[in-house]
């Protein structure tokens, strides 16, 4: 009997260790660093990278691939409510989310290694790129000005126009203005090809769009005073937002079922040359490439309403890193992002994955559509670099409001009303 | 053996049963009770999933109450149920009685029939997505649905199905029940094997004609199979999901939206942990309410 209590107990306690050991923090030092990503279409450049980044320092970066980015995200923080997380991550989510990180004591500052050396490691990095991490004297954050991120590659959202499909309407030049796009779709619907595709059914990719056109037709300020509940969204400049969309859906520019079409749908269908127009990040090079190799296609900034403001389109850091501040690797850590972030890998980076390089002087080395993207950059803006952003509720309602108007369920104005409704409710929770 | 030697003993006994218990105990505790206890907990906070928590008491509960797309997902829930228990279940039961009959390759059908419950939700929504495509190419519809009602000489009924909010729900039911209906069915067919073929004989040698041996011997032996068929079909719909992401992603307006995508819609799109914690917290005592009603219903049926 005492020998099979024995054995109970010693079966008990092993079995409490592994339990105790799961829940146990995964940090580890020493000669190794951990990168968690989500970049599927990217994992084995960035896997043959960390072998070289090994081989050449001796140092062994272990790149460990979540995906889809919904799971990463919901990893991430996870381990971070269990204070697990590796010495390199991504933070998938809106600024107030990294705030929240930098906050916790999870992310560290990057500002002193990216000015050491006259800032050199700023410098090589397009500034648009840096800014969606970083936090200035202003921010409403209440976040310590600093550099927390380092993006290893950018991107932007802008339109893409089939030149084949194009040309059998007539068409030889892209669209300068709206008035100019609902012509030629026009034309294209005539000839029985479906003018624009969009995943839509992704409402960040609406919400792109949409915003775009706020940019042009009321400026900055004037969005801005929006968000911080001084203008209201049944302002008419609003409206006329919400009405570019009811413009096009009456001018039948839209493919059917495009309110719930996922991005990878309407990617498929540009390439597979179903529709003329699309409006998509500057990572569809790779998936057109890999979907339709003989594809050809331009690229082109959504059509302005208006020459009143500038057309601004969204832009930034298409990927980035942050560097976990509780990590016995910190410096190592920085080391490898300094390094992952210098010409000579940027360069396989792009080359590889056909994205927008971070590093400037990578940038020379890219495809001629790709370098159409890489201009737009100029022009770009995004949400994390607004000094004010928009309750997600209030967003959810816009977003929801602008499908509602496509599938010809609401007008602008019931929109408007609707969405300032909830903006109403959120103002009062804040007061 | 004296009182005292004995109560050690079994002391002792007691303490070994338990050490052989603890393991599942302690995983039950942590992978459950917990998690179930940090979710009613986290229902009181005002919470975006990192940073400090702000204890709110019962405001995401009162908030719930008056929020119409939480209710109105409800009743979306409530919709697909309805057509899951009425036409999944009819032709769950419909094929369950073909196939228990001797018609040839009846193990053929058996397997066909379980086809659909085996495929994952999300290759489902794909394969269906594809055959409700509402889009055309060179004059052709690139969706099989719509291709064959043209082709058939029914151009009127072609649609977009998904695209309309008048079609998506019921079309996302019709979707669900498809996929469904094979857990149904050999659920079913398992019950209607149990039968002892004897009552058929008894019945026919008493004069009985198929239908009244269908619904005075088949009908109510079958009757406590068929009331555990329906609670998994209403715990199943009421919690569908991937299906409806994989079909229409984040919702055609709010359509689609169901109990299951507005909490995740609370956690991912507008950071709000509490409010969706409560949404499961009464959501899932729905669900509870619902179970135990249809246990009640099982126990009378099986009593009488």
């Amino acid at each position: 009997m005492r020998g099979l209590m024995r054995r109970c107990s010693f079966l008990v306690a092993v079995f409490l260790a592994v339990l105790m050991a799961g829940c146990s923090s995964s940090k580890e030092s020493g000669n190794k660093i951990i990168l968690w990503h989500w970049m599927t279409d990217r994992n084995d450049t960035i896997l043959k990278l960390a072998q070289q980044y090994t081989q050449e320092t001796g140092i062994e970066a272990s790149v460990s691939l979540f995906a889809p980015s919904d799971a990463y995200s919901q990893k991430v923080i996870a381990a971070a409510q269990a204070n697990v997380l590796p010495d390199i991550y991504g933070i998938l989510d809106k600024k107030t989310v990294v705030a929240d990180f930098i906050k916790a004591g999870l992310v560290a500052d990057l500002t002193a290694s990216m000015e050491a050396d006259g800032s050199a490691w700023k410098k090589s990095l397009f500034e648009k790129a840096l800014a969606d991490r970083s936090f200035d004297m202003a921010n409403g954050y209440g976040i310590k000005p600093g550099i927390y991120g380092v993006p290893i590659d950018v991107s932007n959202e802008q339109m893409l126009y089939n030149k084949k499909l194009l040309a059998k309407a007539g068409i030889y030049s892209a669209p300068r203005s709206l008035t100019e796009f609902i012509k030629d779709a026009k034309a294209l619907k005539l000839i029985g090809i479906t003018p624009f595709v969009s995943g839509w059914g992704e409402l960040w990719l609406l919400d792109c769009f949409a915003s775009n056109y706020a940019f042009n037709i009321m400026g900055e300020a004037k969005i801005f005073e929006t968000f911080r509940g001084r203008v209201k969204y049944t302002d008419p400049d609003w409206v006329k937002v919400f009405s570019v969309f009811a413009d096009l859906r009456d001018n039948g520019v839209f493919i059917d079922g495009i309110v719930t079409k996922g991005n990878k749908y309407a990617e498929q269908d540009f390439a597979l040359e179903r529709a003329a127009f699309t409006f998509n990040g500057s990572w569809c090079v790779n998936v057109y490439h890999s979907m339709n190799p003989h594809l050809e296609y331009g690229v082109m900034p959504p059509p302005p309403v208006t020459n009143t403001y500038p057309l601004k389109i969204w832009g930034g850091a298409g990927s980035s890193f942050v560097v976990n501040a509780a990590s016995p690797n910190k410096t190592k850590a920085i080391a490898f992002l300094k390094w992952l972030t210098s010409q000579k890998q940027q360069v396989v980076l792009a080359q590889e994955t056909n994205n927008l390089p971070a590093n400037r002087q990578a940038s020379v080395s890219i495809s001629s559509v790709l370098g159409e993207f890489a201009k737009g950059m100029d022009e770009s803006t995004h949400p994390d670099i607004w000094p004010v952003n928009e309750d997600p509720s209030v967003r959810e309602a816009f977003d929801r409001g602008l499908q509602a108007i496509i599938i010809g369920e609401k007008t602008p104005r019931q929109v408007a009303q609707e969405v300032q409704e909830v903006k109403d409710r959120q103002m009062a929770k804040g007061n | 053996m004296d009182s005292k030697a004995k109560a050690v003993s079994i002391l002792k006994n007691n303490f070994q049963n338990f050490l052989f218990v603890l393991p599942a105990l302690s995983i039950f505790c942590v992978f459950y009770i917990y998690p179930f206890y940090k979710m009613i907990n986290l229902s009181f906070y005002d919470w975006r999933g990192i940073g400090p928590m702000n204890f709110i008491g019962l405001h995401n509960y009162k908030e719930l109450l008056g929020d119409h797309l939480w209710w109105n997902s409800m009743l979306h829930a409530g919709y697909i149920t309805l057509i899951a228990l009425t036409f999944q279940n009819a032709l769950a039961f419909a094929l369950a009685l073909a196939c228990d009959r001797e018609i040839r390759m009846k193990r053929f059908y058996r397997v066909v029939f379980f086809i659909p419950p085996v495929l994952s939700e999300i290759v489902v929504g794909l394969i269906w997505n594809w055959i409700l495509n509402p889009g055309m190419q060179n004059g052709q519809y690139i969706g099989f649905l719509n291709h064959l009602l043209f082709a058939s000489g029914f151009p009127q009924l072609v649609h977009n199905w998904l695209g309309d909010p008048k079609t998506a729900l019921t079309t996302i039911a019709i979707v669900h029940s498809w996929k469904g209906f094979g857990w149904g069915f050999i659920i079913l067919l398992a019950g209607l094997q149990t039968i002892d073929k004897q009552l058929y004989e008894a019945a026919k040698v008493d004069g009985a004609g198929a239908r009244k041996t269908f619904t005075h011997v088949t009908l109510p032996l079958m009757w406590p199979v068929m009331l555990v068929v329906m609670i998994l079909t209403i715990l199943g719909s009421m919690q569908v999901f991937i299906l409806i992401v994989a079909m229409v992603n984040e919702g055609l307006v709010n359509h689609t939206d169901v109990p299951v995508t507005c909490i995740f819609s609370a956690m991912e799109n507008t950071n709000r942990f509490g409010y969706a914690c409560a949404q499961a917290v009464i959501f899932g005592f729905m669900l509870v309410c619902i179970s135990f009603i249809m246990k009640r219903l099982s126990d009378r049926a099986k009593q009488g």
